[in-house]
């Protein structure tokens, strides 16, 4: 049984993000990148699995569409204990393009589980893991907060209002997995960082793919207004400013 | 030249960060108030793989230069000086003459189990009457038959006491020779010997997390395939082992300078007086400003210091000018980091305040500040 987690390079999520001037990209300087932090817990499940598997799980790939500055962050992944990795080598745009390259990538790969994160820390989508079932032509399962493997059978849970439901796919699919799916992400350890520089990391050309997104303008969120005093005695300011500037009564 | 980190001594830097944020920050108060060494955290950086990275893997350890040893101590005393303190004294001091001096045999007899954080490992020259002046070492060693026997004892020995502490080297005196001249010898002391005492030292202001010890020598008998290097080298390896430790001080002082920094920053930009916030005042800013200039100067002084070792070339004097630069970064940062956070810098709740008084230690463990200027200037030919 392989594994494949799929991977998004992301700005660190205490990032101060910061507009270029013509407010038409996000200024990337200076950013600090990381693995998309529901994707290293997708990781940290798929490597628990692999370590008490008794050897049925043979390996954990990871995989990103990234540019070469992506590696760094693959490289993390080999470090905390991933087998091999393969970066399809392309500045991603969209979840539709993503996917489609990622499908064309795995075109003659066979993997039985493939992770994806619920969505990317950076811009939220949310749409990744499903449409490349879609373009696999594989089952997903969506809300995964759980997964066991007994013995040739795959045991998923499914968030659902209430409570879970446990399902039962059939090999391959997709899962895309959200809270709960592992406990904290693992810390590579020195002798992890030593073997990752010697794992494989597979650099496939990309696909010919079109994006369905088109990104127009971004805009900062309002700073938080100032916080404005009032004496503890004057009672009818505050109904005034309440009344006229807050106008919420 | 290239001023360039690689890609694997940026990982390692996020990795000890992460570790340090995640495991050490939560509990480094509450150890440092009870002075509790942690086995725990002991175990745990063990588990990382930091105790002996820079040993080879037959000997248990990761194969890593200089410079990622230095930068995963950097990053430990970022957040807290005792964790720090128990790497850097075992990796430096601890593991330094074992590897270096030590028969291959007993190499592979000691350097494993040190790898592991499971069993931590002393350095002992210092004594009550020879601290700057390692020279004036009392303890003594005659041979009597098959063994050697120790009487004298040593003070302030770093991971000497703590139930994993396996062993010390010490130096002794085997001889006086006829010009008064000492010979001195190193031996390799284990833990449980009979005649051999270990007393924790308690009281301290800095480092409460780590294990400092009196050991004493009662009689204290070692066989003599417990000679470290040859008789009469002693204070060479005791000495030359100082000179790999300072560079583990200088990173100390580094990791202590950028974390009162920090922490400063972050503060000063917070706290409001006079109707802003205080890093809006000149006077705050400079201070930040020139704070930040001494933490780069020190980093990049210290990270050639030890390319200066990784590419076997002489780095005494270098590891001697890193060892008091960086320290003195420290105490001058921490001040600062003090002197912004006012009042309550002053108080225990702040971080600030624990990493005033643990850098206090860095301008005199590992030979003084004076002792630095001693050394240098004698690279310098005075």
């Amino acid at each position: 049984m392989k594994i494949l987690v799929c991977i998004s390079n992301v700005p660190d999520t205490t990032t101060k993000i910061k507009l270029t001037a013509d407010q038409s990209a996000v200024d990337l300087a200076n950013v600090q990148w990381i693995i998309n932090p529901w994707d290293e817990l997708a990781l940290t499940r798929a490597l628990e699995l692999k370590e008490t598997s008794g050897g049925k799980i043979e390996k954990v790939t990871v995989m990103t569409v990234g540019t070469q500055s992506a590696e760094p962050t693959m490289r993390k992944a080999l470090a905390i204990g991933a087998d091999d990795a393969i970066r399809v080598n392309a500045e991603p745009q969209d979840a539709y393009f993503t996917a489609q390259q990622i499908a064309h990538a795995l075109k003659d790969e066979h993997y039985d589980i493939i992770l994806c994160g619920i969505e990317s820390s950076d811009y939220n989508g949310s749409a990744m893991g499903n449409m490349l079932s879609e373009f696999m032509e594989l089952p997903a399962v969506s809300s995964v907060s759980n997964i066991e493997i007994d013995g040739d059978q795959v045991k998923v849970n499914r968030e659902i209002p209430g409570g879970y439901e446990v399902v039962e796919p059939e090999l391959p699919f997709v899962a895309v997995v959200q809270k709960g799916i592992a406990k904290e992400p693992r810390i590579p350890s020195m002798r992890g960082i030593m073997m990752a520089r010697r794992k494989p990391l597979k650099v496939v050309e990309p696909a010919e793919a079109e994006a369905l997104t088109e990104f127009v303008r971004y805009e900062p969120p309002k700073p938080k207004a100032a916080c404005k005093m009032v004496d503890a005695d004057n009672v009818e300011e505050l109904v005034e400013l309440l009344h006229n500037e807050a106008k919420i009564i | 030249m290239n001023f360039e980190l690689t890609e694997e001594h940026q990982m390692i830097r996020e990795t000890v960060r992460d570790f340090a944020e995640r495991e050490i920050r939560p509990v480094a108060k509450e150890l440092d108030e009870k002075a509790e060494f942690s086995l725990e955290l002991t175990a745990k950086m063990g588990e990382l793989g930091l105790f002996g990275m820079y040993l080879p893997e037959k000997y248990g350890g990761q194969g890593l230069d200089t410079l990622a040893y230095i930068i995963a101590v950097e990053e430990l005393a970022r957040v807290d000086g005792s964790q720090a303190a128990t790497l850097a004294a075992h990796n430096s001091l601890g593991i330094g003459p074992l590897y270096y001096y030590g028969t291959e045999e007993q190499k592979m007899k000691y350097l494993p189990q040190l790898c592991t954080g499971k069993a931590l490992w002393g350095f002992g020259l210092t004594e009550p009457n020879a601290g700057s002046d390692s020279r004036g070492t009392k303890t003594t060693a005659y041979p009597d038959g098959d063994d050697w026997v120790i009487n004298g004892s040593k003070i302030f020995i770093t991971n000497g006491s703590v139930d994993i502490s396996v062993g010390s080297c010490v130096q002794t005196v085997t001889k006086t020779l006829d010009n008064g001249k000492k010979e001195f010898t190193t031996f390799i002391v284990e833990k449980g010997t009979p005649g051999f005492k270990r007393v924790s030292m308690h009281g301290k202001m800095m480092w409460r997390a780590s294990d400092t010890a009196e050991l004493y020598f009662d009689d204290c008998r070692v066989p003599k395939e417990n000679l470290l290097g040859e008789i009469g080298q002693g204070s060479k390896i005791m000495l030359s082992t100082l000179d790999n430790g300072r560079l583990s001080i200088a990173a100390m002082g580094l990791g202590a300078a950028q974390g009162a920094f920090e922490l400063a920053l972050q503060y000063s930009q917070e706290r409001k007086q006079f109707g802003k916030p205080i890093s809006k005042f000149q006077v705050n800013a400079f201070k930040l400003a020139d704070m930040a200039m001494k933490i780069e100067h020190a980093r990049w002084f210290l990270y050639r210091t030890c390319w200066l070792k990784d590419n076997h070339k002489p780095f005494a004097k270098e590891a001697a000018m890193a060892k008091l630069y960086c320290s003195e970064v420290a105490r001058d940062v921490a001040n600062e980091a003090v002197q912004i956070h006012g009042g309550y810098g002053l108080m225990k709740d702040y971080d600030v305040e624990r990493i005033f008084r643990d850098q206090r230690l860095l301008q005199i463990g590992e030979g003084t500040s004076e002792i630095q200027r001693l050394v240098i200037s004698r690279h310098l030919g005075l």
